[in-house]
């Protein structure tokens, strides 16, 4: 009974050293990134090029999803408020959350499950068929031309395609809220203009959405160079990409929130 | 300037708990095909990673043209890799480019070159593989002989003084793995270059082959020309060379007794 116990507490002692372990490894990974960054400066067309696959590709179920969510926001704030006569309130309402919350949050777990995963299992495939390899025997450092790229990418990428977010979901919360429930116009916008303000609410929101896309960005392009180069190693490092990338940016949206909108 | 270019010492590496190399020492010469043969798993592979530097060893040195590699910096030995060209067993083509951008790659890369220049390298290499005609498809729409003649095309872009092979007929067709075979052979003697050849394809590597050099579990077994091989006295050598399926190498994995797995024994 006593081996079974110490067997226990050394397998979670390895489990708990193998993670520390492996965040250590993730952590000098992202320097290296962070180097090899300045590379763009010498070849921005590896940037655009990706700009375009991470950024843009990503547009349509950034902004569809966006005027989805502003819409609903719209009802459901018009619900709660129109029992206390403050239904003119909805416009701050819809904007307040999704500048400050929905916007960043949603964008980057969106941006995660759809990105993430695909710069993950791309890397992956690279590795797989030794194309890294390859151009490391071609003396071609993989880090300046494959990872950095689509790291600095997703960085980039993250803050505009969430700033997108917000914008349609505002103009989607518009449209039920005086087109479909019959509010003013003007006091939608009087109001959100009144209450938003721009450093506490936009500002906040922005350098949310950028440490969301650090985070997503750098848990993609690890597990993607750090998988398994089999199809199971891959799919698993694809999962891996998609379900670490949610937590973080939940957690790290707790505490964000917290320091940023604490009285 | 030395006749030998590669030349290992001592070489020890172990990988997740197992010992790949046990102290192995072999000298490449600058000119000829060298072969390194054995069977699947001895670390035929992984050789070819030391000698290019992306694996370090354990213990012991591996120097190429009087470079101790695992020694480098990373930028003198990514300069001592464009003196080097790799062809790997996937071809490992870059697929989101075209066959020409894929032997144009390590061009642009390493060289100023204008892009009329580039062009005729690109279209010469091409043509010395029979793939001139095949510039503009995608490695997608490629053979697997192909893609290994186009990964050739590129491991000889910027004219190295060594080509290591990784498994070059694999999984190839009678008439591919023939190109392949008379492509490594004219290559080495028009370039007048140091070929290394990792392979188990017994008849065609040892046609093509100034040395061999045959490893197994861990050691290397025996070197020689392939006449010699071909003649060896020992065992295991015969085995390999002639394809045996019973020999020193057994047939059966390590296992308990037959009868004893089927628990048979003693009734």
């Amino acid at each position: 009974m006593l081996n079974g116990l110490i067997d226990r507490i050394q397998h979670l002692g390895a489990i708990t050293m193998g993670s520390f372990q492996r965040l250590g490894h993730a952590g000098i990974f992202l320097l290296q990134v962070i180097v090899s960054c300045a590379a763009m400066l010498v070849r921005p067309r590896l940037l655009i090029k990706q700009l375009y696959s991470v950024g843009v590709q990503t547009l349509i179920i950034i902004i569809v999803a966006g005027v989805f969510v502003g819409m609903v926001m719209s009802l459901q704030s018009y619900y709660a408020l129109v029992d206390f006569g403050a239904e003119d309130s909805v416009g701050v309402m819809v904007a307040l959350s999704l500048l400050r919350e929905l916007g960043p949050v949603v964008t980057a777990l969106l941006f995660a499950g759809r990105a993430g995963s695909a710069l993950t299992a791309e890397i992956g495939l690279m590795k797989a068929t030794e194309q890294l390899s390859g151009m490391e025997m071609m003396a071609v450092n993989p880090m300046q031309r494959v990872i950095a790229p689509r790291f600095l990418a997703g960085v980039i990428s993250m803050p505009l395609l969430a700033t997108i977010f917000s914008a349609v979901g505002i103009l989607g919360g518009y449209v039920v809220a005086v087109h479909m429930l019959g509010l003013d116009s003007g006091a939608f916008w009087s109001q959100s203009q009144a209450k938003v303000d721009l450093y506490t609410d936009v500002y906040n929101g922005i350098i949310k959405s950028v440490v969301f896309g650090v985070v997503a960005s750098w848990i993609a392009v690890f597990e993607g160079y750090d998988c398994v180069p089999t199809s199971e190693g891959l799919g698993q490092a694809t999962t891996r990409t998609v379900v670490q990338s949610s937590l973080a940016i939940l957690f790290l949206d707790f505490i964000l929130t917290a320091l940023m909108f604490s009285k | 300037m030395s006749d030998i270019l590669v030349k290992i010492r001592d070489l020890h590496f172990s990988r997740g708990g197992r010992k790949i190399f046990d102290g192995i020492s072999l000298d490449i010469p600058r000119q000829g095909v060298t072969a390194i043969m054995g069977p699947s798993g001895t670390g035929k592979t992984t050789l070819l990673k030391l000698i290019g530097g992306q694996l370090t060893t354990d213990q012991g040195s591996v120097e190429v043209d009087g470079l101790n590699v695992h020694e480098l910096s990373t930028s003198k030995l990514f300069e001592l890799r464009q003196r080097m060209g790799m062809l790997f067993q996937s071809g490992a083509l870059l697929t989101d480019l075209s066959v020409f951008e894929n032997v144009a790659y390590p061009i642009r890369e390493h060289t100023k070159l204008n892009n009329a220049m580039i062009r005729h390298l690109v279209l010469l290499k091409l043509n010395a593989v029979g793939l001139r005609g095949a510039a503009d498809l995608m490695p997608s729409e490629l053979s697997g002989g192909m893609s290994r003649r186009v990964a050739l095309a590129r491991a000889i872009a910027l004219d190295p003084m060594m080509i290591m092979y990784d498994e070059p007929f694999t999984g190839q067709d009678p008439i591919s793995m023939g190109i392949l075979v008379s492509l490594i052979s004219e290559l080495n003697n028009a370039l007048n270059i140091c070929s290394i050849v990792v392979s188990h394809d017994v008849p065609d590597t040892l046609s093509i082959s100034d040395q061999v050099h045959l490893i197994s579990a861990g050691k290397i077994v025996e070197s020689g020309t392939p006449e010699i091989l071909k003649n060896s006295q020992s065992e295991w050598t015969h085995q390999f060379v002639h394809g045996d399926a019973d020999g020193p190498v057994p047939f059966h994995y390590p296992a308990k007794p037959l009868l004893e797995d089927l628990y048979l024994e003693g009734s």
